[in-house]
């Protein structure tokens, strides 16, 4: 058995680096807004808006694909405005691939992005605004350094997500080799394939090793922030 | 001149609070859930009333009828809290710049100067984290200052702190007082540092403004019992550090013409000073004690006599300008025949200087 990786699965775990990166890209902003709406105000439709965020984690990857493919389809409600208006095409293309990558990862990223809004009470934003800073520029230069180690390790294991996905990518964008094919969905064709296994071990291999990586490097940013900070209310 | 006539309902407590105080520092005092952080909240722009209308200076920041609220960033307003509030991920030089570089805000007075006057010179470049409670309350009041503001409101600032670390940060606050001349709003619910600090003083009590006025008037009114009863009661006199022997190491103060002496040597002659008098040690006499080993006798007059239910008397004796309580037994009141008008002797056993 070889160690080495043939070309297709280099291809596959570069995809797969290119999908996962615009995943976080387009997940990440959309999560730190609702996270801090989520941890700050309490407002109608909070439960219904808790539990959506939270829905990709329960439901069955391939209802989550089938749904992307309803709407973000050529024939899509979403899907044809976004064509139409910016010229932008998910279905079977890698680009939708990483929509589904960033929608299933989205739960992971919000976590301990709204755990860390939840840690500091506003008491510290009070004192800015006396000091003269308007709310959007408390959010910044306030608000949001100090949520940064909740954010970090929200964007890592997001992207660790991200990079694994399979289930409602092989629905919404199928298996293209070079264009969908991303490292699930290229272990799980050396699977079906007679003379796949060793590259099935390889691939399982590198799953594992990004996965460990992407836990322990979060948890490592995540404490070497709160020491540096030396807590937020001593 | 600060103006406020407030009114606020928030689930069963109510506010209500009108006074209007001149420049200074305005001790808001009462005990707590009595409103005070409601009501500076309130002045500062964290938090809008139901109804009324506050000015600062000329500037109306608030007005129910008139639509006028303004926000907290443009009021001017400095505010120190209790718990310092300093921002975590910034070392002390830029917490006490914040607002310069993030608001743009001009300062008359420079960094430098705020942190020798405030002794943080040494701080600058360390993380709020690492410094003691005092330092950070030191800091945070700096970084007020160098917001430059109009009105510099302090809640509790030292309310979490122990009595050595109190004593830190006290001669600061004057320092302050007496070198910028920036009003403040002092909210405590400390007498002692009040005393040392107030010259007007803003009572407050269940949601109502009890009384507000000149701060030594205020504490000898026996009719506000929560200021002017228990056992520490008595009086505050403003007096002038007139001469210290080295002889004996006695510091004698100018009281309204008559003098006052005490132990030590106790500041620089010319400098103001504010003593406290408790209403239990002193006592009265018809004549002018010789040979006595109390050297403080003051040539007072008697103002009025108010007798408790228990057995004692409150006698109210004015020396020149200011007032001067003394707390007797009925029974000496009785048998000396004080009564209002006398003129008589103060015999003072302990005298402790606020500042």
């Amino acid at each position: 058995m070889s160690f080495y990786l043939t070309d297709a699965e280099w291809a596959a775990i570069q995809l797969s680096l290119q999908v996962a990166s615009l995943a976080i890209a387009i997940a990440l902003p959309p999560a730190i807004l609702l996270g801090y709406a989520l941890a700050r105000w309490k407002f109608p439709g909070y439960t219904l808006v808790n539990a959506l965020v939270h829905l990709p984690i329960v439901l069955p990857p391939v209802v989550t694909g089938y749904v992307l493919l309803v709407l973000f389809g050529r024939q899509g409600m979403l899907g044809s405005f976004f064509a139409d208006v910016f010229g932008i095409v998910f279905a079977f293309r890698w680009t939708g691939a990483a929509l589904a990558a960033g929608i299933m990862a989205f739960p992971l990223i919000i976590r301990p992005v709204k755990l860390s809004f939840e840690l500091s009470d506003g008491q510290l934003e009070e004192a800015a605004h006396s000091l003269g800073t308007s709310r959007i520029r408390t959010f910044l230069l306030i608000t949001l350094p100090l949520a940064l180690s909740g954010i970090l390790s929200g964007a890592v294991l997001g992207f660790a997500k991200a990079m694994g996905e399979f289930g409602a990518t092989i629905t919404f964008v199928s298996n293209i080799p070079g264009e969908t094919r991303t490292l699930s969905l290229a272990l799980y064709t050396e699977m079906q394939s007679l003379s796949g296994d060793a590259g099935a071990i390889r691939l399982t291999v590198i799953a594992i090793v990004v996965s460990i990586g992407a836990l322990v490097f979060s948890e490592v940013i995540s404490r070497r922030l709160s020491r540096k900070l030396g807590g937020q209310h001593d | 001149m600060i103006e406020v006539d407030v009114a606020s309902r928030l689930g069963d407590f109510s506010l209500s609070a009108k006074f209007a105080v001149n420049s200074g520092i305005t001790a808001i005092f009462g005990k707590s859930g009595a409103g005070k952080s409601s009501l500076i909240r309130m002045i500062a722009g964290l938090s809008a009333p139901d109804s009324g209308r506050i000015a600062l200076g000329e500037r109306v920041v608030f007005d129910r009828a008139a639509s006028i609220n303004m926000p907290i960033q443009q009021r001017g307003v400095g505010m120190v809290f209790q718990d310092s509030r300093l921002f975590p991920h910034m070392n002390v030089e830029r917490n006490l710049l914040y607002s310069q570089w993030a608001a743009g805000r001009k300062s008359a007075v420079g960094l430098g100067e705020i942190a020798e006057l405030l002794g943080i010179s040494h701080l600058l470049k360390r993380r709020p984290h690492g410094l003691s409670g005092g330092e950070k309350q030191r800091v945070a009041i700096g970084r007020a200052l160098l917001s430059n503001p109009q009105l510099l409101v302090l809640d509790e600032p030292l309310a979490s702190l122990d009595a050595s670390r109190k004593a830190e940060i006290l001669p600061y606050l004057l320092k302050l007082k007496n070198e910028f001349g920036i009003p403040m709003l002092y909210v405590s619910h400390s007498l002692g540092e009040i005393e040392q600090l107030a010259d007007t003083l803003v009572l407050l009590d269940a949601g109502n403004v009890v009384a507000h006025g000149p701060i030594a008037q205020m504490l000898s009114n026996l009719e506000l019992p929560q200021l002017a009863s228990g056992p520490d009661a008595g009086s505050l006199l403003f007096a002038t550090l007139n001469h210290y022997d080295e002889q004996w190491q006695i510091t004698e103060f100018g009281l309204e013409g008559q003098a006052l002496q005490l132990p030590g040597q106790l500041g620089n002659v010319g400098q103001d000073a504010r003593v406290r008098i408790k209403a239990k040690d002193v006592a009265l006499a018809r004549k002018a004690p010789d040979e006595a080993s109390i050297r403080n006798v003051l040539s007072v007059v008697i103002e009025g006599i108010t007798e408790t239910s228990g057995p004692y008397a409150e006698v109210d004796c004015r020396v020149g300008e200011q007032h001067l309580r003394a707390r007797l037994t009925r029974h000496s009141v009785h048998e000396l025949q004080l009564a209002a008008g006398q003129q008589v002797f103060a015999l003072i056993k302990s005298v402790a200087l606020d500042q």
